[in-house]
């Protein structure tokens, strides 16, 4: 079973993660985007670790839920809302519960992943988050770790993709040979997450 | 038409000095009478550019009279901001819609229409025409 203090530990472990890779995260989106990627995520995520501290939600979908909240309010670029629904979507899915099953887990990230690609209205192949999230969303029905790999490997899928979405979109076929810096902080996200896994005990990663 | 009957606006910009130019646009041109309530959310609370969802919410709270907030938007993450705030049910005022129209021709249409105590209706669909005003 996952507790709150899973969830709290895998936010708290993203951020760690998106601190250590804001350069990184920059770097790609300079390639194809603002330049603003990583330090957009790590902004966000600060708050979100900080908000956790202070308020201690009782329940994962709480901790999710306000994560989310935090995420929207203080990315400022379309990574806000987008990771914000995400998380938000996923955690209202995980409703009241004190614990829950990585299958209930599993069926409320897809769900939190399908309202991403209904508020940014992209699908698989469009070189955005999704490409990441959409195949870690299924393998996290039966494992951690594949999930992460997963996300890694659909990320690295986005660099010969053309961008239909966002920014990228404008630069056309001139996105291609790149990797998408959302599908690289999804994957970031979903690593994090195995490796909170592994280090908890119980929790079959 | 008393000011508590009016629709009110909501801009939403990347930048805070175009959220607020617009919307001094837009009252300057819409001028003559009482002018309905329009509030700017532009930029980051810092100041830099962006999308903030705390300005956005804090400036439809502001002109919200309980004739419904029209909401106008830029590019990308302001329009995936309101979306989704919109889509969470309680982060804004009742009756709020996320307009589709260009950005400062919509804002004055939609400044214009509410000041004339037009409902949101009319307010999204004053704004909403401005796209079919070509220039060429």
């Amino acid at each position: 079973m996952l507790d709150t203090d899973f969830f709290r530990r895998w936010m708290t472990a993203a951020a760690a993660s998106v601190e250590r890779e804001a350069d990184q995260l920059t770097e790609l989106d300079s390639a194809i985007g603002d330049a603003d990627h990583g330090s957009n995520l790590q902004r966000g995520f600060a708050a979100v670790t900080e908000v956790l501290e202070k308020d201690a939600p009782a329940t994962p979908g709480a901790v999710l839920t306000l994560a989310g909240r935090q995420l929207i309010s203080t990315v400022g670029g379309a990574s806000g809302p987008l990771y914000g629904t995400l998380l938000r979507r996923t955690g209202k899915a995980l409703g009241d519960d004190d614990e829950v099953t990585q299958a209930q887990f599993a069926q409320a990230l897809a769900a939190g992943v399908a309202a991403v690609g209904q508020l940014g209205g992209a699908q698989a192949g469009d070189k955005t988050m999704l490409d990441a999230l959409l195949p870690a969303a299924e393998a996290l029905a039966t494992s951690f770790d594949g999930a992460a790999e997963a996300a890694r490997a659909g990320a690295v899928a986005t660099v010969p993709m053309q961008a239909r979405k966002g920014r990228a979109s404008y630069l056309g076929e001139r996105s291609i040979g790149h990797q998408d810096p959302g599908a690289t902080s999804a994957a970031l996200l979903v690593e994090a997450l195995a490796a909170t896994a592994t280090a908890t005990d119980g929790v079959d990663a | 038409m008393s000011d508590e009957q009016q629709v009110g606006i909501v801009l939403v910009s990347h930048s805070g000095p175009v959220a607020e130019s617009v919307a001094e646009l837009a009252r300057g041109l819409a001028a003559g009478g009482v002018t309905a309530p329009v509030a700017p959310a532009g930029g980051l609370p810092n100041g830099g550019l962006g999308t903030s969802a705390e300005l956005i919410e804090r400036a439809a709270a502001s002109v919200d009279r309980g004739a419904g907030v029209a909401v106008l938007v830029d590019l990308g993450s302001a329009v995936l901001t309101v979306k989704s705030m919109l889509a969470e049910g309680d982060e804004l005022p009742e009756n709020t819609r996320l307009v589709d129209a260009p950005f400062v021709e919509g804002a004055v249409a939609a400044v214009v229409t509410a000041s004339a105590g037009g409902d949101l209706a009319a307010v999204e669909a004053a704004a909403s025409e401005a796209y079919g005003y070509r220039k060429t």
